[in-house]
């Protein structure tokens, strides 16, 4: 196992290096010159660009500034935000949590949702219910997210009044973006445990289970279930990748603090630095977050260690 | 010259002695094929119908969709305004119509980006292996690490906000899924019979991927654009949304309900029918997707 992971690590190094690359990248390929985009709206001289350019060290090869660029980065330095003026790092760092707390728990709803739907669809192969389930699942994934969490903040919070529109803070805040943002992905996820789970129930060890006179229940949870989860597990890594993409939208809508609302604004505020560093942060994340899912799934299936 | 020939003929045979596989499939026949699905002939019509009514939105959109009018200001749905009215006095039905020639655009165009590309290096990493394979297989997993939607936000973000930046922002997130399934596909084609057979018969690397190989990449490759379509749309509407597509007072279905956002809470309207109009377009294409795969390539996983 160990080794397992040891290769997964080495793995990383090529990735984590493109990465950077595009992320370094994305400052030079900006359309203008980037001394005036760090000037900002100020009016700037001739010599004070030279200066600046100077200082930034623009003017130095290419490579040399995407050397200086890795060095900072392993030093934790992301830079200075061009609006904000404070350490990149310091904002990522303070929306982070909330971040992972919107997507954890959507994660959780998609998890919970996902299993139940698909496991009753495929026991009820061929069912209205399988039909119905199926039906709702497609409608799930054809849902934009942004749609969504508007029909919730409507009917939940303005008809019913049930949960707060916007902001942030306890339990009752976090229900309408998680669970919009999860249910999409529990679609995909009951598509997915219920194709898994139909093609386990063939399986002969299923029939010797059933024969043997174990209970319908045993023979699903104990022996059906547990192998229907391993292709479910790979996606999840995958499935975290479009919850974080969908944090942007939900904390946009749900006017919540988190990484995918400081890229926006960055964005819109030509906040460059910062959306540099949000987008490297978001994926060295996901990486990290794959990585722990892979490895999940070797140590859960022992074939994919060995092959 | 009669060598050219010698070459074609033998090709030919070859691709007869590999029966079904690598005949081409014809429109007529694909379209006959999709029928047998009942999922792909609903979603069909139904895209038909959107495809339809978008397309002729200069003739059936009763409206002008930019012209306001200061006196119907968030009028609710009525017989003269079917969808009711934005802030402006702007149909919202005329809206949607015209709106919807964009967002579709945006879908199509980004995967067709999307299919080019990642095929192209799917091809070539799948069929000429070694350092092409781990050069593009590379660079593919960079472009994966980032998730969809913030690569198109860093794209935007780099490129400026437009409509053929947001197409090729769009198109540039879903390069990857067209790469590996194109590439995968390869990897088992080309130690195939009638593949050796053709390279044997002396078909340039060229023709053998172009008439032997791709035509059986097709059938995932069509499900995948399908379902691609889908996405797109979905994502470009999702940047429209958040302000970084298509900007207003262009009618597109993401900006149109982000402009419904303020209003939620006394006009509802505003903001359901385009994100109704979004759902309704993702449900047609996933379910001719949907049913595409089921009757066309049921073995693949995408």
């Amino acid at each position: 196992m160990s080794r397992y992971i040891a290769q997964r690590l080495v793995h990383l190094v090529p990735i984590l290096i493109g990465i950077s690359i595009i992320t370094f990248l994305m400052l030079h390929l900006l359309p203008g010159d980037p001394v005036l985009i760090f000037a900002g709206d100020k009016p700037i001289t001739a010599q004070h660009a030279a200066e600046l350019r100077h200082q930034l060290g623009l003017d130095r090869p290419i490579w040399v500034q995407y050397a200086s660029y890795v060095t900072k980065l392993a030093h934790g330095d992301l830079g200075v935000g061009l609006h904000s003026d404070r350490p990149v790092l310091d904002s990522i760092l303070e929306a982070a949590p909330a971040t992972a707390a919107l997507t954890l728990t959507a994660l959780a709803v998609a998890v919970v949702l996902g299993l139940g739907l698909g496991i009753i669809a495929a026991l009820a192969h061929g069912t209205w219910l399988d039909t119905a389930t199926m039906t709702l699942a497609i409608l799930g994934v054809s849902m934009p997210v942004f749609y969504l969490s508007l029909l919730m903040i409507i009917f939940l919070s303005f008809d019913l009044g049930w949960f707060p529109a916007t902001g942030q803070g306890g339990l009752a805040h976090l229900v309408m973006p998680a669970t919009a943002l999860g249910l999409v992905s529990s679609a995909v996820l009951a598509r997915l445990v219920r194709s898994s789970m139909l093609g386990v129930l063939r399986q002969d060890y299923v029939l010797t289970a059933t024969s043997k006179g174990l209970t319908r229940r045993v023979v699903v949870l104990r022996h059906a279930l547990k192998n229907a989860l391993i292709p479910v597990v790979t996606v999840l890594g995958l499935q975290l990748g479009s919850l974080l993409g969908g944090a942007v939208v939900t904390e946009t809508i749900f006017s919540r603090a988190g990484l995918g609302r400081l890229a926006v604004d960055a964005i819109l505020n030509r906040d460059y630095s910062l959306v540099q560093g949000t987008v490297l942060f978001s994926a060295i994340a996901y990486v990290i977050a794959n990585l722990v899912v892979d490895v999940t799934y070797a140590a859960i299936d022992p074939r994919i260690r060995y092959e | 010259m009669s060598s050219d020939k010698t070459t074609i003929a033998s090709e030919r045979t070859v691709a007869q002695g590999a029966g079904d596989a690598t005949a081409r499939r014809r429109p007529a026949t694909l379209v006959r094929r999709a029928g047998r699905s009942r999922s792909a002939l609903v979603g069909g019509l139904f895209l038909l119908a959107i495809g339809l009514a978008v397309l002729l939105a200069p003739l059936i959109s009763p409206y002008s969709p930019v012209t306001t009018n200061q006196r119907a200001p968030l009028a609710a749905p009525t017989a003269a305004h079917l969808m009711g009215t934005d802030r402006f006095g702007r149909d919202i039905f005329s809206r949607v119509l015209w709106g919807g020639r964009l967002s579709l655009l945006v879908g199509v165009v980004s995967v067709a980006i999307a299919a080019t590309a990642g095929v192209t290096l799917g091809l070539l990493a799948g069929y000429h292996g070694r350092v092409t394979d781990t050069a593009i297989m590379r660079f593919v997993d960079v472009l994966l690490s980032f998730p969809s939607i913030l690569l198109a936000l860093a794209i935007i973000a780099t490129l400026g906000s437009s409509l053929t930046n947001l197409m090729i922002a769009v198109g540039i997130s879903a390069i990857p899924n067209y790469v590996r399934v194109t590439r995968g596909m390869v990897l088992s084609l080309k130690e195939r019979e009638f593949v050796l057979a053709a390279r044997v018969a002396g078909c340039p690397t060229y023709r053998i991927v172009t008439r032997h190989v791709l035509p059986n990449v097709a059938s995932p490759l069509i499900v995948l654009t399908t379902l691609g379509t889908a996405g797109a749309i979905i994502t470009g509407s999702t940047l429209s949304f958040l302000g970084l597509g298509i900007q207003p007072p262009t009618p597109e279905w993401g900006n149109m309900l982000a402009d419904g956002r303020e209003f939620l809470a006394n006009a509802w309207w505003v903001a359901f029918f385009p994100g109704l109009a979004i759902m309704l377009s993702v449900f047609a294409i996933n379910l001719l997707g949907d049913g595409l795969h089921d009757v066309l390539d049921p073995h693949i996983r995408l």
